[in-house]
């Protein structure tokens, strides 16, 4: 395509219309289940601490800084909305934009739509129910729905144990696997390994033409969700795929405070590992669930990547009407 | 020579890999949520046309090779070597039958090609898309069956082979599309 051309939108007028037409339906899925629609702020005092996200920062010079402070492009809205759930908001779901930093590919844009919700009183399993609902709704027919745990999943792809192989281990199943490469791989922890081996093996193998649910992620994988008392070398959390696409990302979340800074001060200490910038502790968050997180489950989902679901679409860039080049 | 980081991977890129070099032909940004990126790309060995997969992680670094592609009138092949000249420099140089691979069969004397140089050594030479030929033998067919049905092989003045239809004859003119090997038409002189 010439240069002249690119003022048009990457997507056709008609997948435009069929976005919207899922936007709709997920506005109607939570006015029917009485979840309180919110919105947050988009830029905030605090970055993500998470060493596998980076956040895009800005200026902001006037009345309340008069010499100028950064703020932070959100990569999420969690612990806005988390700070709402302390103050008694009840169940709430956001539609927001996300921005992040390093992203770009068939699947990803640095700026994109995230659907987020929380639900007060649901187990892990009750949010899990409701995602599939959702997707049920949006997606229309009855698709084949499958759950496993992180472990599972793993031992079914490649038979060796998530939870307890060493770093030399996963290299050779990585090596095994015929991933081109891993051998010359240097990566910083078994976590990274372990992505891996989720990308390039485990994720082409989930069910091509219904839902996944991969949950009890590896506590070193927790990010802001609760240990299994039962069994805490695993977390709470559970990611949904859908024709092996990674769609949602949910926690039965993390309310203890002094937990929660441990994690924090865990993430900052990757960073510095990692010669990542560090970044600033959220104060707010700690002192919103000093005061008392109401007992809850909360999951994000890639609103773009739902639309590719629902249109057929291969890349982001046809979902979207002006992707990173043509913004 | 210089370096390339993940962030700069496109199709075409010219990168060191192993001692050799290679293009990329497709490179995917591949990231978990919450986790570890990666940039999987699929590569062409620019010396023996083979094409692998490998996997990076994202940010990592890799030598850029030097490759450049340049026009180059093909002007004669000695017995062994065939001997190209740039059309503005004149500046000559040679290349091994390695290098000019299938190229071979397709191109003569005066032919504009695109060679490909690795630090200065030509490391392939892509044919003209369309080449002219003259038709060094043929059988002659048989009379009235002018059906698109099969055809037959043709030998060319390069010493390709190429199936024409019935009705082209010994001492006859064709184009050639040389990406396929195919047949396109007459060529009138």
């Amino acid at each position: 395509m010439s240069g002249a051309d690119d003022w048009r939108p990457t997507a056709r007028l008609d997948v435009l219309a069929a976005r919207a037409r899922v936007l709709a339906a997920i506005r109607g899925f939570f006015a029917e289940a009485g979840v309180l629609e919110v919105e947050t702020p988009a830029l905030s005092f605090a970055g993500s601490t998470d060493p596998a996200l980076a956040s895009l920062s800005t200026r902001y010079t006037g009345p309340g800084a008069p010499l100028g402070a950064t703020l932070w492009l959100q990569t999420s809205p969690e612990l806005a909305m988390k700070r709402l759930l302390a103050a008694g908001s009840g169940p709430i779901w956001q539609l927001c934009r996300v921005f992040r930093d390093g992203e770009r590919g068939r699947r990803h844009n640095p700026e994109f739509s995230l659907l987020e919700w929380y639900r007060p009183g649901f187990s892990m399993h009750d949010l899990i129910d409701e995602v599939v609902a959702l997707l049920r709704c949006v997606l229309g027919g009855n698709p084949f729905e499958e759950r496993l745990t992180y472990a599972e999943a793993f031992e079914r792809a490649l038979g060796v144990d998530p939870l307890g192989a060493t770093i030399d281990a996963l290299q050779a199943v990585a090596v095994r696997a015929g991933i081109a490469g891993a051998e010359h791989l240097r990566l910083a922890d078994r976590d990274a390994w372990l992505d891996l081996l989720m990308t390039h093996c485990v994720e082409p193998g989930l069910a091509a033409n219904g839902i996944t649910i991969v949950h009890d992620y590896p506590a070193s994988q927790a990010a802001l969700a609760r240990l299994r008392e039962d069994e805490p070398r695993v977390a709470e959390r559970f990611e949904v795929y859908v024709r092996g696409v990674e769609l949602a990302n949910g926690f039965h979340e993390l309310g203890d405070a002094a937990e929660q800074r441990r994690r924090f001060d865990a993430d900052n200490a990757r960073r510095r590992s990692a010669g990542l910038p560090e970044m600033l502790i959220d104060g707010r968050l700690l002192a919103a669930l000093e005061s008392g997180l109401p007992d809850c489950c909360g999951v994000a989902l890639g609103v773009d990547r739902l639309v590719m679901l629902a249109t057929g679409a291969q890349t982001i860039d046809e979902v979207i009407a002006f992707p990173l080049e043509r913004a | 020579m210089g370096i390339y980081s993940t962030n700069e991977f496109k199709g075409g890129l010219k990168i060191m890999l192993d001692g050799d070099p290679y293009s990329i032909i497709e490179n995917e940004f591949v990231k978990p949520g919450k986790g570890q990126a990666f940039n999987r790309v699929r590569i062409r060995n620019l010396k023996t046309g083979r094409v692998i997969e490998r996997t990076f992680k994202s940010g990592d670094t890799v030598e850029a090779a030097d490759v450049v592609e340049t026009n180059m009138q093909y002007l004669y092949n000695d017995g062994e070597q065939w001997h190209f000249m740039h059309p503005e420099t004149f500046e000559q140089l040679t290349a091994d039958a390695t290098a000019v691979g299938d190229a071979a069969k397709w191109i003569k004397e005066q032919d504009v090609c695109i060679v490909t140089l690795w630090n200065g050594v030509p490391l392939g030479v892509t044919p003209p898309n369309f080449v002219v030929l003259s038709i060094v033998e043929t059988d002659p067919g048989v009379r009235g069956d002018t059906s698109g049905g099969g055809g037959k092989p043709a030998t060319l003045e390069t010493g390709a082979v190429v199936r024409v239809p019935l009705f082209v004859q010994t001492g006859e003119l064709i184009k050639v599309d040389t990406r396929t090997g195919e047949y396109v038409s007459r060529v009138k002189e």
